[in-house]
């Protein structure tokens, strides 16, 4: 028997029991929208906090609702938005932020922190995540499930190349110097094995930006309504990322598939892949080979982005029901569970404290490339969000992967795709 | 006249349980998208207002949409005659007495009870470079590793051939139902008049398949407009939009971009084009075909 | 040219077209190898969903077998009950798409009246509707009704199909007028008519249709994701999406395995019963 029915069958056992119209009062159902971007058995971990809550507040109902990716998690909440009943609660990308606000989905959690302990609260979360939740002077999301790019690298491999299999490359020379020795062909000029992977299907935006971020560019401005696609730095970086494959030839050409990335890794057919911190479990489980985790080489600054996904408040919903959720999500973000939710999932701990406790301590005793996220956040930056998001970002993928199949120059490509922020954005101003 | 009115009262009623879904659930929301096209988006703050042919000028002027209209075009370049083709090919084949047709039969078949986005899974690994099938079997003949979605070139052809592979067993039910039901007296009379197989098959039995073409064409071209769920999976539009066909782009502005005024439009250009090519055809073919 | 071709084996009428010796050894050679190619993405399903996941890029005919790839599917979604849903709807839809595309086909076929060409344009339009662009338009029609998270919701804007409406309405118009007539000689109503000359008559295309749309009701996705919230309403293939994670790239031996799963049984369904179905297509014929 499915364990919800169950926990709905003794919610209405106890319901009939008490007095009928105080239950009712007092009894608040919470439908919360939540993605599975890691795969596994997240909807059975969401379950269990959802059962641990219940127990804790017996006032309230929660019903977690598995709804997809991100993609069709958001389309089915602003669907229900939009012509319906909308869930009081949903994980969404922290990108969409603006796209929430503009189509007034969500209320900011400010109204709901009143004392002393929920200001603590609010300010316990690390300030990389928080870039992405808060604008003009609101916090809109409140991180989650979040992540960031890191460097995965095959010591095995390392060790082959004649390289210190404990030290990854530290700037983008050394990576491109790496790489060539990780980079092997057979006698008919095949590429065996290549040096350095990083992934740009779909959204190669992502990983860009830990690019751009090195070489001291910033794709957008705080008030999302400001792109600067044709900056220098952010033309140096993709020039790097072209020469990676043209010039240097120690990258597969044309476009990286994202999905089967670490698979490349497993088969030892790239040494040295960019991916999210959400993959850590996943390598750690089938890497048939010792592998080391790292902050991303420097340009002329260190940098990544975060990801990953805040909760978020529905407008719709009532005042009740947003108390509600903000009570739950208060609880799940409590250091203690913070850390359980990262030891699970491999995504990064939220707040500082998550890692000050036990259950992270000993996480990362068994699993020291775990400590890696978190060392690079003092790094990291806001993930490229503005209004119109989705359309603004895919004018930055259609121009990365026209410069990286070669059709227009780094130069041309970043032009173009600025003139097309510029006019979606122009509105906004 | 009252023969005339009792019938059309009769066929009315008996439409009435299906013309009431359709209208409710296709034909509303496809004059409703009408409608919209004409219109703004609404946003919270600034409710949709009427703006003429704006939203057809936008896209007149969006160099996404003509390099969607010219994948949909290759892409339906690509599967119709193919994917007919080879169904009738495959229906000709299992129709005859060769070894294993049960099997054959049952190979042909499996697409269609695969689910795509699974399925769409399995031909990625199929294409991935290096240790992907294709290139283990390419690589058996020391052909170069080719990044198959990852290139411009070659990433539409790439989900051309998933299509077909889709459709393509699909069809051969129909036509070979087709075949089965060719009375064998007319294969008899040819034998004796001398006509080699070649000749019987464009004579006789390609003319009495016409129906079937014609529903397989309609179907064919309905799915080159319509079959995403793998672009999803295998590409997401990409590279720089080498794969976008229309209905992903649709989806994209809708349920991405969320600027639904836009997406109608586009969905309004597209149901344009089809009528059209569907009308044209139907009207073409039914001159052409004869029921018994 | 001998006007008697070969002496027919018993049952059989012969064939004087069917290819013989060569021609047949040729012919079987292509439409095998044919069948492999087509077959392969199956294949491959198969092997990964049996091996170990280290084994998924790699045949090597030693791997171990394994069914831990089926365990951690099952273990991922309330898979039991969604097959239960899954079928409830596929034979909801089914059941109301043949009464309603039987009606309609029937007066678009044989009856003669004031409107029926539009009616046939009206329902045709629907062929070329992608549903997927009506979405936001029918959740609201939907949760008008009250009817989000349910079964019949998702069930509900695919119940008037276009192509079975078409698809029957050729198959009755290759039914003999001679016995329409002579039934309401006999005075019958024309749903007597349809009922007693029609329907019997096209039963092939029924089971025929009836393969099309289970098939394809039985693998939709994005509809019953956005209409469903709860176990009760879902159906496979939302089970199904949780493999398909963003994050993590792909695992193939646990995304084969539980294809397999929810499609096994559809396949084993077409293994057992495609004699029945071939010949069904065969006796009317669908043109």
């Amino acid at each position: 028997m499915d364990r919800r029915e169950f926990l709905g069958g003794t919610a209405a056992f106890a319901g009939a029991t008490a007095l009928p119209g105080i239950a009712r009062a007092q009894s608040t159902e919470l439908s919360f929208f939540y993605p599975v971007a890691v795969g596994g058995p997240i909807t059975k971990l969401i379950d269990n906090y959802a059962a641990g809550f219940e127990k804790d507040n017996p006032s309230v109902k929660l019903k977690p609702i598995y709804a997809g990716t991100y993609q069709e998690t958001i389309v089915k909440a602003l669907t229900a938005h939009k012509s319906g009943t909308p869930p009081v609660l949903s994980v969404l990308l922290s990108t969409d932020m603006f796209t929430l606000i503009d189509e007034e989905a969500i209320v900011p959690f400010d109204d709901f922190v009143k004392t002393d302990e929920d200001k603590k609260w609010l300010a316990s979360f690390y300030p990389g995540f928080m870039e992405n939740s808060q604008t003009g002077g609101k916090t809109w999301g409140i991180p989650f499930q979040r992540s960031t790019v890191v460097l995965y690298w095959n010591k095995d491999l390392f060790k082959e190349a004649g390289l210190d299999p404990e030290k990854p490359p530290k700037t983008w020379a050394e990576q491109v110097e790496f790489a060539q020795k990780l980079t092997k062909r057979d006698a008919a000029g095949n590429t065996t094995q290549w040096g350095i992977q990083i992934p740009s299907s779909g959204f190669p935006y992502w990983l860009f930006q830990g690019l751009s971020t090195q070489a001291g560019a910033i794709l957008a401005n705080a008030a999302g309504d400001k792109t600067d696609y044709a900056n220098p730095g952010v033309v140096e970086a993709l020039q790097y990322w072209v020469d990676l494959a043209q010039k240097y030839k120690v990258h597969p050409p044309g476009i990286v598939e994202w999905g089967t990335t670490p698979r490349d890794f497993f088969e030892k057919k790239v040494a040295m892949m960019w991916t999210t911190t959400g993959n850590l479990t996943n390598v750690r489980a089938n890497a048939k080979f010792p592998f080391g985790v790292g902050v991303l080489p420097a340009g002329k600054k260190p940098g990544s982005p975060t990801g990953g996904g805040n909760f978020y408040l529905s407008k719709k919903a009532t005042k009740a029901e947003q108390e509600a959720a903000f009570k739950f999500v208060r609880w799940i973000t409590t250091p203690e569970r913070a850390a359980q939710w990262s030891a699970d999932t491999g995504y990064v701990g939220v707040t500082p404290a998550a890692y000050e406790t036990e259950a992270m301590k000993k996480y990362v005793a068994d699993f020291p490339q775990a400590i890696v996220a978190r060392d690079q956040l003092s790094s990291a930056v806001a993930e490229l969000s503005t209004h119109e998001n989705q359309r603004v970002t895919k004018a930055l993928n259609d121009g990365l992967q026209a410069a990286l199949t070669g059709t227009k120059t780094p130069q041309k490509a970043m032009e173009e795709a600025q003139a097309e922020a510029e006019r979606i954005l122009k509105a906004y101003r | 006249m009252t023969n005339r009115a009792t019938a059309t009262i009769h066929g009315w009623l008996l439409l009435l349980p299906a013309m009431a879904c359709l209208a409710l659930f296709t034909h509303w929301p496809a004059v409703a998208s009408f409608i919209e096209s004409f219109h703004s988006t609404p946003k919270a703050r600034r409710p949709a207002r009427f703006i003429g042919l704006d939203n057809y000028q936008q896209m007149l002027a969006d160099p996404i949409f003509w390099k969607a209209l010219s994948n949909n075009l290759w892409f339906a370049l690509g599967t119709i005659p193919t994917s007919i083709a080879l169904a009738l090919l495959m229906a000709v084949w299992v129709n005859d007495r060769i070894a294993g047709r049960t099997l054959v039969r049952m190979a042909y078949f499996t697409p269609t009870i695969l689910p795509m986005i699974a399925v769409a899974n399995i031909w990625l690994f199929f294409y991935t470079p290096q240790y992907g099938l294709l290139e283990q079997i390419t690589g058996l003949f020391g052909a170069r590793s080719t990044n198959w979605l990852g290139s411009q070139d070659t990433a539409l052809y790439a989900i051309t051939i998933v299509a077909i592979w889709k459709e393509a067993g699909f069809f051969m039910i129909f036509y070979l139902a087709a075949l089965q039901a060719i009375p064998p007296s007319l294969g008899e009379a040819a034998a004796i008049e001398g006509a080699s197989r070649w000749t019987f098959f464009r004579r006789i039995q390609f003319p009495l398949l016409m129906p079937t073409t014609l529903f397989v064409l309609i179907n064919a071209v309905i799915n080159a407009f319509r079959m995403v769920d793998h672009i999803v999976v295998m590409t997401r539009g990409g590279p720089d939009n080498a794969t976008t066909l229309l209905l992903y782009y649709i989806y994209q502005v809708g349920f991405g971009f969320w600027d639904t005024a836009y997406a109608a439009t586009l969905t309004c250009v597209l149901l344009a084009l089809l009528a059209l090519v569907a009308f044209v055809q139907y009207g073409w073919l039914e001159r052409r075909t004869h029921y018994q | 040219m001998s006007a008697a071709p070969h002496p027919a084996p018993a049952a059989t009428r012969s064939d004087p077209y069917a290819p013989k010796g060569l021609a047949l050894t040729l012919e079987s050679t292509g439409a095998i190898l044919l069948a492999l190619i087509w077959v392969l993405p199956l294949a491959y399903a198969v092997w990964a969903a049996f091996h170990p996941a280290e084994y998924t890029t790699r045949f090597v005919l030693t791997a171990p077998l394994t069914l831990d790839n089926f365990t951690r599917a099952w273990a991922a979604a309330p898979f039991a009950r969604y097959f239960l849903n899954t079928f409830i709807l596929v034979t909801l839809i089914l059941v109301f798409q043949i009464v309603l595309g039987t009606l309609a086909a029937y007066a678009l076929a044989r009856q003669d009246f004031w409107g029926r060409d539009v009616a046939f344009v009206l329902i045709l339009a629907q062929l070329m509707i992608m549903p997927d662009a009506l979405i936001v338009e029918n959740y609201r029609t939907l949760a008008k009704l009250n009817l989000i998270d349910t079964i019949p919701a998702i069930a509900l804007p695919y119940i008037a199909s276009a192509f079975g409406i078409f698809l029957l309405r050729q198959t009755f118009k290759t039914v003999p007028k001679e016995l329409d007539d002579a039934a309401r000689v006999e005075g019958a109503s024309p749903l007597q008519v349809l009922m007693r000359v029609y329907v019997p008559l096209a039963k092939p295309t029924y089971v025929a249709y009836g393969l099309v749309s289970v098939s394809y009701h039985w693998n939709n996705f994005l509809w019953p994701l956005l209409v469903t919230n709860s176990v009760e309403s879902r159906p496979l293939t939302v089970g199904l999406q949780v493999f398909s994670s963003a994050d993590q790239g792909i695992d193939w031996a646990v995304i084969c395995a539980a294809t397999l799963m929810t499609s096994a049984p559809l396949l084993v369904g077409f293994l057992l019963f495609q004699r029945q179905f071939v010949q069904s297509f065969m006796r009317a014929g669908i043109k």
